[in-house]
């Protein structure tokens, strides 16, 4: 597919709810016109390819007792089995035991695991993408310690390499790549925007520095949905009288190679941002209110880039708790009772579970955790890709109702989080539900807030 | 060689033979595959803490799973307990497991094991109904399920009718429940009792990696 064809077949809408492409017509989709057969070798070499000892523990080990499904919001939300998490794995479980596990030759001579087909694997694109956030909540349930969610990367990056991926990801992934931004914050919108920004709230923006101690990024979504978001980065920033800057040659902290399964474009997308932390002698680089951003550099970056990054990392509920917790962040104290939306990969699969609730307590506010909340907390629904995907809408809706239920349970005055991937499937179930819950960012809160020197 | 000679000598002799050699070759093909190397800079130091909690941890569901699983958990345990207590606790299992290792410890009453073995049949006819009825359970099964089942619940069986002299001479029936015990051994590598070993690789292995990140486990 070319890239007019990928603009005209599916154009960003970005007047919607949320950010995203035009809805495809098929249930499943194919990129490119490679022949069945090699597509289905293609994603099986691919997935097999990236096994270590790690994934093919984990592939050993399941004893089939469908504990995961009571973990998923997908499968309570609607108790159909062919959302249980390792079920979707399925087709890769038998080519793994065909193709790869010790005893692949015997599987193959007797031909006791089926070759899998296309047919299964467009079946199963649903599962592996449409119906799971890679959220990792039924990770600490399995018995037998399985890290499920990361073998659904794994599979995505066989997926991925056959050309099997819902196309509004994939045409989000392709733009990415292409300009920069997933939703059209090519650098110059990007710069522009800072420019008004600046202009309009009174506030100094700074903008290819070309030394800083530290390097802010963003996310697409904040950059195009959610512009408070960078002027309360530079509020803080200038509060804490930081020598800090955006770059344009690295701003965008999104990763949508890494949730499509695009291994390449994943590495491409992070080193933008690394080249940019290291070229302006940074100290420290601060990931903006999202959520796979923070797995992508936080966790994976490093091994992307080869070595040890040569600057820290951290993540903008990390950074806040650090200053807020040195007395260097002076906030207001806002009176009001909250409750706090772990995102799942800053928090669950991140570990950095108590910096948001340091944040809020130094801003004074009554927190009133959930039922399940911290490392256990219930997806928004809307992470790894999901939210893009619009044939996912209906099921992503049901498993909205967990979290709305959740939230209306505390009696909270304020909702809060610190990813805008959750704040704009929030505001999509708010729309949708007519829900009287807005979902509020930690930053802005904070930034909101500052005292004044 | 009658029946009782063939079970007690060549059939159990290489049983266990496959079970060993399968053991091995399977922990060995996952264990000697490559590992990445990981750059990130962790938050915590020393990762195997991680490693050991989660090994003890998972033995039991966190709070907030416990409406969902009680259930399945319990009758999982039960049955796993059962079969400790009449494989390690009845007299004769010991003179055998003496025999072979020369190490020796005090057995159970009888009735102990009696009911237990009882309990135990109970629960795994629960567990396999469970596996039938269940629709998520039912989706996720496979031969492997079924058979593992099947080998796991017919030494318990035929070792209860023998102690009972029940259907058959005292002989061929304590032949037929070495022989039963043979094709546990047999098939024990292949499918998914390996979970008895893997239990602690694949909990370490993600306690380990979690602990690094400081993700919860």
């Amino acid at each position: 597919m070319s890239t007019a064809d990928i603009d005209s077949k599916h154009p960003l809408e970005l007047d919607q709810p949320r950010f995203s492409v035009k809805n495809p017509e098929q249930r499943y989709d194919k990129q490119g016109d490679m022949p069945d057969a090699q597509r289905v070798e293609t994603a099986m070499r691919h997935f097999v390819k990236d096994f270590g000892a790690v994934a093919a523990t984990y592939m050993e080990s399941c004893i089939h007792c469908g504990m995961c499904a009571e973990a998923c919001h997908f499968y309570v939300a609607t108790e159909d089995p062919k959302y249980t998490p390792i079920w979707k794995l399925e087709p890769f479980k038998q080519a793994y035991k065909r193709e790869a596990g010790p005893f692949a030759a015997i599987y193959r001579a007797l031909n006791l695991k089926k070759k899998v087909t296309v047919e299964q694997l467009e079946e199963w694109q649903e599962l592996i993408y449409d119906s799971c956030t890679m959220c990792g909540r039924c990770t600490l349930i399995c018995p037998m310690g399985i890290d499920i969610a990361s073998l659904v990367g794994l599979a995505r990056h066989g997926m991925n390499k056959a050309g099997l991926v819902p196309h509004e990801l994939w045409a989000v992934a392709e733009r990415a790549e292409r300009e920069g931004s997933p939703l059209g914050a090519t650098p110059k919108v990007f710069k522009d925007r800072c420019e008004w920004l600046a202009d309009d709230n009174e506030v100094e923006i700074f903008v290819d520095k070309p030394q800083a101690d530290v390097i802010a990024a963003m996310s697409s979504i904040e950059i195009m949905k959610y512009p408070d978001s960078i002027v309360a980065t530079a509020k803080i920033l200038n509060h804490l009288g930081l020598n800090w800057t955006f770059r344009t040659d690295g701003y965008e902290a999104t990763n949508f190679g890494m949730l499509s399964g695009n291994s390449e474009w994943q590495k491409e997308m992070s080193l933008k941002l690394i080249n940019a932390t290291i070229a302006a002698g940074a100290k420290l680089l601060i990931l903006p209110e999202c959520g796979h951003a923070y797995g992508a550099m936080r966790w994976q970056g490093a091994n992307v880039y080869g070595k040890p990054l040569p600057f820290r990392v951290l993540h903008i509920s990390e950074f806040l708790a650090e200053n807020t917790k040195s007395g260097a962040l002076k906030t207001k104290p806002l009176g009001k009772t909250l409750t706090f939306h772990d995102p799942c990969q800053v928090s669950r699969r991140g570990g950095a579970v108590e910096a948001p609730r340091d944040v809020l307590d130094g801003l004074g506010a009554e927190l009133i955790e959930m039922q399940d909340t911290k490392g256990v907390n219930w997806c928004c629904g809307g992470g790894g890709g999901v939210v893009t995907i619009h044939r996912a809408d209906p099921l992503r809706y049901k498993a909205f109702q967990i979290k709305m239920k959740q939230v209306d349970d505390t009696g909270a005055e304020l909702l809060v989080s610190s990813c805008s991937n959750c704040r704009q499937t929030f505001d999509d179930g708010q729309d949708h539900f007519h829900w009287d819950k807005t979902m509020l960012s930690l930053l802005e809160l904070v930034a909101d807030n500052l005292e004044d020197k | 060689m009658d029946l009782l000679q063939f079970a007690r000598g060549p059939a159990l002799t290489w049983a266990f033979a496959i079970f060993v050699f399968g053991m091995s070759w399977r922990l060995l093909g996952i264990l000697l595959l490559k590992r990445r190397p990981d750059y990130s800079e962790p938050r915590h130091a020393t990762s195997w803490p991680g490693a050991i909690k989660l090994i003890i941890t998972r033995s039991w569901p966190r709070r907030e799973f416990r409406p969902r699983t009680v259930f399945g958990l319990s009758v999982g345990y039960i049955f796993h307990f059962g079969l400790v207590i009449v494989v390690f606790g009845f007299a004769p299992h010991i003179m055998f497991f003496r025999s072979l290792t020369g190490l020796d410890w005090p057995n159970l009453p009888n009735a102990v094991i009696y009911i237990s073995g009882a309990i135990t049949i109970a629960a795994l006819i629960i567990v396999l109904g469970r596996r039938l009825t269940n629709p998520v359970m039912r989706l996720l099964s496979n031969f492997d399920d079924y058979f593992s089942w099947f080998v796991t619940i017919t030494p318990v069986v035929t070792g209860m009718l023998a102690v009972a002299h029940l259907g058959a001479r005292y002989e061929t029936l304590l032949a037929v429940h070495i022989l039963s015990i043979a094709l546990l051994l047999v098939w024990f590598p292949f499918g998914k009792l390996m979970h008895s070993a893997l239990i602690f690789i694949s909990r370490g292995t993600t306690g380990a990696l979690f602990e690094r990140k400081g993700a919860s486990i």
